[in-house]
């Protein structure tokens, strides 16, 4: 056993290093570093960054322009941006719909959207939730009739995030509704210009519009446009579930958050009171932990096994842990955390730290909850 | 960076995984404690035979020289067996202690006896609070509290205060005018001592620096401790996993509910974060610089007390009646767990620790 990285992990992790510190503008970075959130033309140009730089397609392999990293790799990689205030990937084109275009997807499908996707000249969203079906995912009702060359849509999306910014939306629709749940599903990629489609903001109780309800009326969708086979769509997207949790840990943004909880901390005098004091390291410890358990989980997977169900105890402990992170930062700044979109009030680093923590509350909600990832743990894994 | 073990260090495991099955089983280990002395010399002799007793001895004075990660192996294969034998505070914490204190000449006197398990030596480290041991004029008076496995030692490693301020490290011969022993069981079903010494004999084995070096012991023995946790533990979730599966009750295993299948999940979550702990306790317990090691080894004993208490009161919870009676080893795990979360610093005194230099920290920047 040897928990030391080796000498090319540290040099590449350098080179991360001094890349984001180069090229990462001071604007975006204050963003992050203060929890506010970023627009599209910022997420673009970050992305367009490590683009110019090789680096766009993070998770690929080569042959599809990727970088072909190491899953280690990858994560020095998404820990470093974290750590500069980099902005997140955007995962609904590089991290969930792109897996699935290379391993299911039509050489003309792979050809069409994934250079688009590393470049960021098309945005994807993803079309899974409806309002009846949340963890019960299979239950979607959206109906797909085909026509001829075509696919006539109608249903409702939601929780559809950034979908504001989206050019393409890749859906779970229902093609054969006699068949059992799971098995009269088909994966769809849609384009949001087509007639039919509407999307309304969701307002979240941090006043953000983060995500969205998607309408779908009579929207003609090409056959083409279908991954795979016909009604094989669940196959598709318990794929797309299993990639979408890796770095679900979120180490790499847990210790940036945790170093800023402890420069507001440190401000707030809140460290020299012990009860204070223990709760922020209460969740260093944790985090400590699950930085290794992480790395344990990378390490079995570099055994070329694909994520498996030890993802859920990383989302679990993960988003807890981010929870944690975000109520102690609020608390620490005491009723300074309550005055609402109020800039020029209390010290500058209170000013999103209410709504940040009640933002945060989607962590253990979205992705699986975490009850839903109990469930996978105790039935996958422990065989209940 | 990988986290296997190489194939002498699963030999290693192996041999004390077989020795467990084969020949501590819970029915031998129950006529062992019910017994007197309520530990087993023969039981000591086979690990001697095994060469489990010399891993932490150097090659120089008879032992094999190995480290952190072989004993936390050896440590975590003998936690399901519950050894009654003072494998931690004789085989682990002595051997480290007499290498960082002791002279050349002690090192050569003691060490190849406790290689071969012929001489038993433990460290009475913490006082009793209205007691402490002070020396005076070379001899030692005071008492030491719940010293593990004091009883059955031949020689014992005792701290003093000295008359000029320092931590002094003193052999205490047990039989020796002044020094008495009340030797009892404890929770755990092993042995402990209360050690009174009255003007007691003694010879000082440091020149200098004896809190460092039982710092520097204790943390390895720390580290072993949670390797241990780590394997009951397993076995724990194991066997509550197994339980689960088999026990009917409203026509259904009663594993098919969900209120207790989120509970062996967090079980598992517990166990997982605990097992990484452990790994880095192993990596950090003979690190030099004693503010870096503290930090890990404290995260390490809070993250692995917080699962010992949660994995042993939901384990005895999901057996019902059963896990209370004395009779399924489930219990005796709990009182194990209960003990280690208890020893070298409890939760609370980790966690304080760990949270008091999170504020020095800010204090320095």
């Amino acid at each position: 056993m040897d928990l030391a990285f080796s000498p090319e992990e540290n040099a590449f992790r350098e080179e991360v290093r001094r890349f984001v510190a180069e090229k990462l503008p001071d604007g975006i970075r204050h963003k992050v570093m203060n929890g506010v959130h970023l627009n599209r033309e910022e997420h673009v140009l970050w992305q367009r960054t490590l683009h110019a730089r090789g680096w766009g397609g993070v998770g690929w392999p080569r042959e599809f322009g990727g970088p072909g990293w190491t899953p280690t790799e990858q994560y020095i990689f998404e820990e470093e941006c974290a750590a500069a205030g980099a902005p997140r990937l955007i995962s609904f084109g590089l991290k969930m719909i792109a897996p699935v275009l290379m391993a299911f997807g039509s050489p003309a499908q792979q050809q069409r959207f994934l250079p688009k996707i590393m470049s960021a000249e098309e945005w994807w969203c993803q079309g899974y939730s409806e309002p009846g079906s949340g963890s019960d995912l299979a239950s979607v009702k959206t109906r797909a009739v085909r026509e001829g060359d075509h696919y006539l849509v109608n249903g409702q999306k939601t929780w559809t995030t950034l979908g504001q910014y989206a050019d393409w939306i890749f859906c779970l629709v229902r093609t054969d509704p006699e068949a059992k749940k799971q098995s009269g599903i088909s994966f769809l990629l849609i384009d949001m210009k087509t007639p039919g489609v509407t999307v309304r903001p969701i307002i979240t109780l941090d006043g953000a519009h983060e995500v969205n309800e998607v309408w779908l009326e009579d929207v003609k969708v090409p056959v083409e446009n279908r991954i795979g086979e016909e009604n094989k769509g669940w196959t598709y997207a318990k794929f797309l579930l299993g990639h979408e949790r890796t770095n679900i840990a979120g180490i790499g943004i847990a210790k940036r958050e945790l170093a800023r909880l402890k420069r507001i901390a440190a401000a707030e005098g809140r460290l020299e009171q012990p009860l204070f004091a223990a709760r922020v390291a209460q969740v260093e410890i944790d985090l400590m932990a699950l930085e290794i358990t992480n790395l344990r989980v990378l390490s079995a997977e570099r055994e070329k096994k694909a994520p498996g169900p030890e993802a859920s105890i990383l989302k679990i402990k993960g988003t807890e842990i981010q929870q944690a992170i975000a109520e102690l930062m609020m608390q620490a700044v005491g009723a300074y955390a309550l005055p609402f979109k109020q800039a020029d009030v209390g010290p500058d680093y209170a000013a999103n730290l209410g709504a940040g923590y009640c933002n945060l509350r989607k962590l253990s909600i979205f992705g699986g909850s975490n009850e839903i990832q109990k469930n996978i743990i105790s039935q996958m894994i422990m065989g209940l | 960076m990988n986290f296997d073990f190489d194939e002498d260090q699963r030999a290693l495991a192996d041999t004390v995984q077989r020795f467990v099955a084969r020949d501590y089983t819970f029915e031998k280990r129950r006529a062992i404690l019910d017994a007197d002395p309520g530990w087993s010399r023969a039981v000591w002799q086979a690990l001697a035979d095994l060469g489990v007793l010399a891993i932490n001895i150097d090659e120089d004075y008879g032992g094999l020289g190995y480290g952190p990660q072989e004993t936390g192996l050896v440590m975590g294969a003998f936690g399901p067996g519950l050894l009654l034998e003072p494998y931690l505070a004789a085989a682990v914490v002595a051997p480290a202690l007499i290498r960082r204190a002791a002279s050349a000449d002690f090192q050569e006197e003691w060490l190849p006896n406790i290689a071969t398990g012929e001489t038993i030596v433990v460290l009475a480290d913490a006082d009793a609070r209205d007691a402490p041991v002070t020396e005076i004029g070379g001899n030692l008076s005071g008492r030491k509290a719940v010293v593990a496995h004091g009883g059955c030692a031949d020689l014992l490693l005792v701290s003093a205060r000295c008359a000029d301020g320092s931590t002094g490290l003193f052999a205490v011969t047990p039989g020796a005018d002044g020094v008495a022993l009340r030797d009892y069981p404890t929770l755990d079903g092993q042995r402990a001592a209360d050690l009174t010494l009255n003007n007691a004999p003694a010879m000082r084995l440091d020149a200098v620096g004896a809190a460092d070096a039982i710092d520097a012991a204790l943390d390895i023995g720390l580290a072993a401790l949670c390797a241990e946790a780590v394997g009951i533990m397993e076995a724990t979730v194991a066997a509550t996993t197994e339980y689960l599966k088999t026990r009917q009750q409203f026509g259904q295993p009663i594993g098919r509910f969900q209120a207790l299948q989120h509970r062996m999940a967090d079980m598992l979550l517990h166990l997982e974060q605990a097992r990484s702990m452990s790994y880095l306790a192993a990596m950090h317990c003979t690190a030099a610089d004693p503010t870096a090691r503290r930090r890990t080894l404290s995260a390490a004993k809070v993250t692995i007390g917080q699962a010992c208490r949660f994995i042993a009161q939901n384990a005895v919870q999901l057996h019902g009646g059963m896990g209370m009676t004395d009779e399924l080893i489930v219990s005796h795990w709990f009182k194990r767990l209960t003990a280690i979360e208890m020893s070298f610093g409890d939760t609370d005194f980790h966690l304080q620790r760990f949270a008091a230099n999170l504020a020095r920290e800010a204090r320095a920047a």
